[in-house]
């Protein structure tokens, strides 16, 4: 028995189970040059066009920049930048329809070109003197993402550590209409054979693979043409089926190995990348010429002059079309990428991103609108087609019926959307849609279930500290009481006699001073009665306040025990006085309390300026420093409301 | 300028439902043809008489259910079960008889079960046993092929014979049944049956004139004509082979077990594979997709099941050809088959192994 590998050396091929021979419709394209697109008057360049994050925009509307300079910053692993691929002014930056099926509004930079194609300064690397290091910040830094539509960032798959078996170059190209690559490999064959050089230098792998379908013998005998000096390139071609070009489908093709469930291929010591991110490798690298265009298949009836044509990154569609001959709507779809997986445009001013593959404009004849859905006859046509080898009319039924776990059982999220068996099912049921539609369901109650989660813990917490702030307290006015009750023996044990002596005259002195005694008492009442009222007022004007604020209802009572304080006294003054004196020792303490409460508070927020600023003046003066710890207070809580939401 | 939004896949292969079942009523046609040659016009006056109910049977309960009633029409299912049934009954059994029986497979077995696709038996196989437990005498007058018929039928005493129950000549059904000899005849595996248990060897039962042939006269061109019919829908990608396959291989696999180790009592695999409905039941009504397994191995199950079933019923069972009842017995056994045949999705273990 000959090992894998050299069963792959004799050059043996496998097979992946399902998949469909839609017409393929590529010999419109395939075989015509590849034009130029002319200048756009206006270039849209959303800021993430892959799979990550994006980087931070580093210019300005109105800036002018040259042709390769970065818009935004690879300052992130996940982030690629973007760049302006031509020269001209930065007009504006904001939402434009974005190249996704949602065509949602996003963060997109217009670009005004002046016309003079002015790069900024270039430095090719040489790839025998510089170390690996250099080579993939420059993949990252020239925005290289995945150009088979995925996206990914492709110095991450460059920069992988673990041994890598395989390197498998995707030149399949196996959905319909799509011509791109293949018009690449025909006229780029070398750049790209560099392209995989760079990688094979960074990954060293055992082998490179090309996969190419058997319907590009052009392309096919121009790459072979180009690897032939190098000793472990291989090109493999596959025959032609949909989804061979697919990432697992084709790694079955290639090796007979299969990416577990939920892995990655490099886990099986398997790195693919695409023919078009080794060619724009190469140019990033030799060239220093960043991804600022790609190669686009712009096809269908509805078109003069169906073509492969080289367009700017940010292209809108309706100058692709325009170039193209397109004539008029026709009622018809425009499709951004295939037929199969592409997805479709609700205008033509969606650009082009470092994915777009294809538009595709056809005649109601060539893609008929699909018929009524019909009942699921059981016809098993869908399983016998998919290649993950899952059942999609049980996933149909179990997507219909909302029961996530059976969905799990059955592997919904095994689905790679190829849409091979919606294409062979008899009573025409969208069954990719119905398995997008689960599969967001599904991703929306985990998220829910996150925050649930997440609310829950922060509930606890909360009531955790209100628990561990009320038991403080309680310990703190133990205390307090415990020492007044000491300070109170302590007296009245020394001066037993005296203090006899003392309440004797005192109550001799209560009888004579029978009503000055009560008018004071009286005076107490009334002083009592008013805070009260301040208050219960305080109280009410708090109410709308989620959060019942203590200092407003100490600042306003300060202020309503001021005003008959001012008064001239009176007999009861001196109560009133006592009152005050009492009220103000209370506020202060309570200052006090609430203040050390809102720096802490303020600490947990990370905004201690305020409070700092106002230490210092509550030494001085408590009522100030009540009122400065409220707006801190508030200060405070605004800021950390900000920063929730 | 606005665009039409669809979800992928934007293009579709061609076929459709109705186009399916409209080529299975085609690849019935030469076995319906030789029907009618070699048994009599009856059958072709069933086929009309049922095809008729089928299709105002759906279209009541289309109606009923607030449902586009032409629309659904069109998936042609109703008119394929009208055939299957029209097929499987005695040509020249009374004209009510079909029409209970294909309103009965239209509207209690199928539509509600909740209609195209959801009914778990086959609806043409769970009305024939419905009749024949219903009406046994009238589902058991099957005529012997022409040649033996003493009187020839002209199309119009079809007519007459499925309505009246006696040709326009004035010959009663069971008159008709009789042999040139004057003995009632039955179908060959009813004979064979009927004297096996009797006692006579599988040779002495032979030498009737009902078993001319390898399988008994004109049932052998009649099953050659189905299987026919069957290879072509294989051909054609309507059907899948396994089903067929496995009823027929096992079939003739325990068949032969029998026939090797009592040849006296048991008939040839080649007798059970060319008699009665056995090829009509591997590729007409076995694959039926709704009421089949639906994964490949689970198929396999499913139609080895039929097969050994038939041979069973035949066997030891008090009917004549046990097809119907080995189908709906396989039929109510397919959730089983299909739960525990999952075909192991790319990148994940078997599913014995996970457990």
């Amino acid at each position: 028995m000959p090992s894998l590998f050299e069963q792959i050396q004799a050059g043996k091929l496998w097979d992946f189970h399902g998949g469909v021979h839609p017409p393929t419709r590529k010999a419109q394209t395939a075989q015509k040059p590849i034009a130029v697109l002319p200048l756009p008057e206006r270039l849209y360049i959303a800021v993430r066009q892959h799979i990550g994050v994006a980087g931070h925009i580093m210019v300005s509307p109105g800036q002018r920049v040259l042709k390769g300079q970065p818009l935004t910053s690879a300052d992130n692993s996940m982030a690629v930048p973007v760049h302006a691929p031509t020269s001209g002014t930065i007009e504006a930056i904001g939402d434009h329809t974005s190249a996704h099926p949602s065509a949602l509004p996003e963060n997109t930079i217009t670009l005004l070109p002046d016309g003079l194609d002015e790069w900024r300064d270039r430095h090719p690397l040489n790839l025998a003197t510089t170390d690996n290091l250099s080579l993939l910040e420059r993949i990252q830094e020239s925005g290289i993402a995945g150009m088979g539509g995925a996206g990914f960032p492709s110095h991450l798959k460059a920069g992988l550590t673990q041994p890598v078996d395989y390197l498998i170059i995707n030149a399949v190209e196996c959905e319909p209409y799509i011509s791109a690559d293949d018009a690449l490999m025909q006229e780029e064959a070398i750049t790209i054979v560099k392209g995989i050089d760079i990688l094979c230098k960074l990954l060293n792998p055992k082998a490179v693979l090309i996969g190419i379908e058997d319907d590009k013998p052009v392309a096919s005998a121009a790459l072979q043409a180009a690897c032939s000096q190098r000793e472990h390139y291989y090109v493999r071609e596959v025959p032609t089926k949909y989804p061979s070009g697919g990432e697992k489908q084709l790694i079955q093709l290639l090796t007979n190995k299969e990416v577990p469930a939920g892995r990655r291929p490099i886990d099986i010591g398997i790195v693919m990348l695409n023919v078009g991110t080794a060619f724009a490798i190469a140019q990033a690298v030799l060239d220093d010429q960043p991804l600022l265009s790609r190669i686009i298949t712009v096809t269908g009836e509805t078109l003069r002059q169906p073509q492969n044509v080289q367009a700017l990154i940010g292209t809108p569609v309706s100058d692709l079309l325009t170039f193209c001959g397109y004539q008029g709507p026709n009622g018809g779809k425009i499709i951004m990428g295939g037929p199969m997986m592409g997805f479709t445009l609700p205008d033509l001013s969606v650009p082009v991103t470092k994915t777009t593959n294809c538009i595709l404009a056809p005649s109601l004849q060539e893609l008929p609108e699909p018929g009524p859905e019909l009942d699921c006859i059981r016809c098993s046509a869908c399983a016998d087609a998919c290649p993950a080898s899952l059942l999609p009319q049980q996933l149909l039924w179990y997507s219909k019926a909302k029961d996530p776990a059976k969905l799990d059982e059955y592997n919904l999220f095994d689905c790679i959307e190829c849409g091979a068996c919606a294409y062979v099912c008899p009573s025409e049921i969208p069954l990719v849609q119905y398995y997008r539609v689960a599969k967001a369901d599904i991703r929306e109650q985990q998220r829910e279930a996150v925050k649930a989660e997440q609310a829950k813990a922060r509930f606890e917490a909360r009531n955790a500290r209100l628990e561990q702030e009320k038991r403080e307290r309680m310990a703190r006015n133990q205390q307090l009481a415990q020492a007044r009750e000491q300070a109170q023996q302590t007296s009245s044990n020394s001066t037993a006699v005296a203090d006899a002596l003392a309440r004797i005259k005192a109550k001799q002195a209560e009888q004579n001073a029978a009503p000055a005694d009560r008018v004071q008492i009286l005076a107490e009442r009334e002083a009592k009665k008013q805070q009260a009222r301040a208050y219960q007022a305080a109280k009410a004007a708090d109410m709308p306040t989620t959060e019942p604020d203590k200092e407003p209802a100490a600042q306003q009572d300060a202020s309503r025990e001021q005003a008959p304080a001012d008064k001239p006294a009176t007999a009861k003054s001196a109560a009133v006085a006592a009152a005050i004196a009492r009220a103000k020792a209370k506020k202060a303490a309570q200052a006090q309390a609430d203040m050390q409460e809102t720096m802490v508070e303020a600490e947990q927020t990370k905004q201690p300026e305020p409070i700092d600023q106002s230490t210092p003046q509550a030494e001085t003066d408590p009522r100030k420093a009540a009122i400065a710890a409220a707006v801190a207070r508030a200060k405070a809580k605004k800021q950390a409301d900000s920063e929730k939401s | 300028m606005s665009f039409k939004i669809a979800s992928s896949p934007h293009n579709r292969v061609s076929r459709s439902t109705a186009q399916i079942m409209l080529l299975v009523v085609m690849a019935c046609i030469p076995g319906i043809v030789l029907q009618a040659l070699l048994f009599g016009y009856g059958v072709l006056v069933q086929l009309i008489l049922a095809i008729i109910t089928a299709w105002l049977a759906e279209a009541l309960v289309m109606r009923l259910r607030n449902k586009p009633v032409l629309l659904r029409l069109q998936d042609q299912s109703a008119l394929l079960t009208g055939v299957l049934l029209a097929i499987a009954i005695p040509p020249y059994a009374p004209w009510w008889l079909i029409v209970i029986g294909t309103f009965f497979a239209i509207v209690i077995v199928k539509q509600l079960y909740g209609g195209l696709g959801n009914n778990l038996f086959n609806p043409a196989m769970a009305a024939y046993v419905m009749l024949l437990i219903a009406f046994p005498l009238q589902m058991t007058q099957w005529l012997p092929s022409i040649s033996l018929q003493p009187e020839s039928l002209t199309p119009l005493d079809a007519v007459c014979a499925v309505f009246s129950q006696y040709s326009c000549s004035g010959f009663s059904i069971s008159q008709l049944q009789s042999g040139i000899d004057g003995v009632s005849m039955a179908t060959p595996l009813d004979t064979l049956r009927t004297d096996l248990a009797a006692g006579l060897t599988l040779t002495e039962s032979l030498q009737k004139p009902v078993f001319y042939g390898i399988a008994g006269t004109g049932w052998l061109w009649v099953n050659l004509a189905y299987l026919a019919g069957g290879l072509m829908l294989i051909k054609l990608g309507v059907i899948g082979w396994r089903i067929p396959v496995a009823v027929l291989g096992s079939l003739f696999l325990i068949s032969l077990l029998s026939w090797l180790a009592a040849a006296d009592t048991n008939p040839s695999p080649l007798f059970q594979l060319f008699s009665g409905a056995t090829m009509l039941a591997a590729f007409f009504i076995a694959t039926d997709p709704v009421s089949a397994s639906t994964t490949n191995n689970g198929r396999l199950f499913y139609g080895a099941l039929i097969g050994f079933m038939i041979f069973i019923i035949r066997k030891y069972g008090g009917y004549p050809d046990g097809v119907a009842f080995a189908i709906l017995l396989a039929n109510m056994s397919v959730p089983l088959i299909d739960y525990y045949t999952r075909p192991r999705t790319y990148g994940h273990k078997a599913r014995r192994a996970e457990k």
